[in-house]
């Protein structure tokens, strides 16, 4: 049988519009997703483009760094493990020789070198951790957090041997029965997958501040640096500041001002 | 046929302990799942108040691509408000402290259907459980 020209066209035609059909009859029958736009943004919430923390290291004793740390550590369900092979940590005491280990002061006094500062995970611009994860389980969220999806992440810390500041924790093994107080309204994590600071995400959803920030006296300032109205930057651009590892390109989000001035105490 | 009655009470035994578990385990084996929706929490609400996030057929069938949208949601998108498609009315997005601050019986509730149909889900390897008294 020989198909003329036009009645090709017209079966062509036909079947071209039966496809389409189809497609759309499957999105209809395709009930996976509820609606998208059924979901908001709490009205609560802050909003900013790339949060950050400067860090007054003059307001810093071990009794302010000890509040902050317990203050995370409480709320976030971070297990205490003493052996520092296997201690998780997501915001913790360094000292200036360690977490600025670039500056080479050669003559700088011992009490300096020695001095502990608070430390926490950068929320880089450039994070290196979020280029490496095989799964897109850390990310960097539109406000410029670095995030952890736990659900994703399999545990293979190629993260931990990118972040050059330490900030990533490995699970050895359950941290369950080591939380001295477990919060209800916040999850744990599980053996075998990395941790570290999500700069709150889960309070700045709903409109407060990181809890390292509220329990610092001060001495922790949060905000938004690319609002140039904002106290971070306020600070940052009347003071000298330095951040950690600077030569590296990461681009880090935590400032440091006052390091190594002799109100330290 | 040599030895018949021999053959024949063998194959009664074979049989009888082939099919012992079945008579040990009597109605349990088969019983259909029954959720609980009977916690003080949830007792405690006026009953008009009584509902789900979205109707009760519909969390039956999808309640788990509805807990992995929330998930991305909340985690991924920093959305945490969630409106109902049934009601209009809006929830925090967030397993701990929305599904079950009124399903606080997890044994009766998730764990129910989930033995019945032999799932696994992992979510209470790190999210907590309520605490739940025992009876």
């Amino acid at each position: 049988m020989r198909i003329k020209r036009r009645e090709f066209l017209k079966t062509a035609g036909g079947a071209a519009l039966l496809g389409f059909g189809g497609i759309s009859a499957f999105k209809v029958l395709e009930r996976g997703r509820a609606e998208a736009s059924a979901v908001l943004r709490d009205p609560k919430a802050l909003t900013g483009k790339r949060w950050g923390i400067v860090v007054d290291v003059s307001k810093l004793n071990v009794e302010t760094m000890k509040k902050c740390m317990d203050a995370c550590h409480r709320e976030h369900n971070v297990p205490f493990i003493e052996n520092p092979k296997e201690e998780i940590k997501w915001i913790w005491k360094e000292t200036f020789e360690h977490s600025f280990p670039e500056t080479e002061d050669k003559y700088l006094a011992e009490e300096i070198k020695h001095m502990p500062l608070l430390v926490l995970c950068n929320h880089c611009d450039n994070p290196p951790c979020v280029r490496v994860c095989p799964t897109k389980a850390t990310f960097k969220r539109k406000d410029g957090i670095v995030m952890m999806d736990m659900h994703r992440c399999i545990g293979c810390r190629f993260c931990m041997a990118a972040c050059p500041y330490g900030a990533r924790s490995f699970n050895w093994r359950d941290p369950r029965p080591l939380i001295k107080e477990e919060n209800k309204e916040f999850p744990t994590r599980m053996k075998g997958v990395v941790e570290k600071c999500t700069l709150c995400y889960e309070r700045l959803d709903k409109g407060r501040e990181p809890a390292c920030v509220e329990a610092s006296d001060g001495a922790l300032v949060f905000g938004d640096l690319e609002d140039p109205n904002s106290e971070v930057r306020k600070i940052l651009g009347s003071r000298y500041s330095i951040r950690r590892k600077p030569e590296l390109g990461t681009l880090p989000s935590v400032y440091y001002i006052n390091v190594g001035g002799i109100e330290y105490a | 046929m040599y030895d018949g009655w021999k053959i024949i009470i063998g194959i009664v035994i074979f049989l009888g302990l082939l099919t012992v578990p079945f008579f040990f385990a009597g109605e349990k084996a088969t019983a259909k799942p029954d959720p609980k929706l009977d916690t003080p929490e949830i007792m405690k609400l006026p009953e008009a108040e009584r509902k789900c996030v979205e109707s009760k057929d519909y969390m039956k069938r999808e309640h788990m691509k509805v807990l992995n949208d929330w998930r991305d949601w909340a985690v991924r998108d920093g959305n945490t408000i969630y409106t109902s498609a049934a009601t209009g009315e809006q929830y925090d997005i967030s397993l701990q402290n929305t599904c079950m601050k009124c399903h606080s019986n997890k044994k009766e509730f998730c764990d129910e259907c989930h033995n019945y149909t032999a799932v696994n889900p992992y979510c209470w390897d790190c999210h907590i459980e309520p605490k739940e008294e025992e009876i």
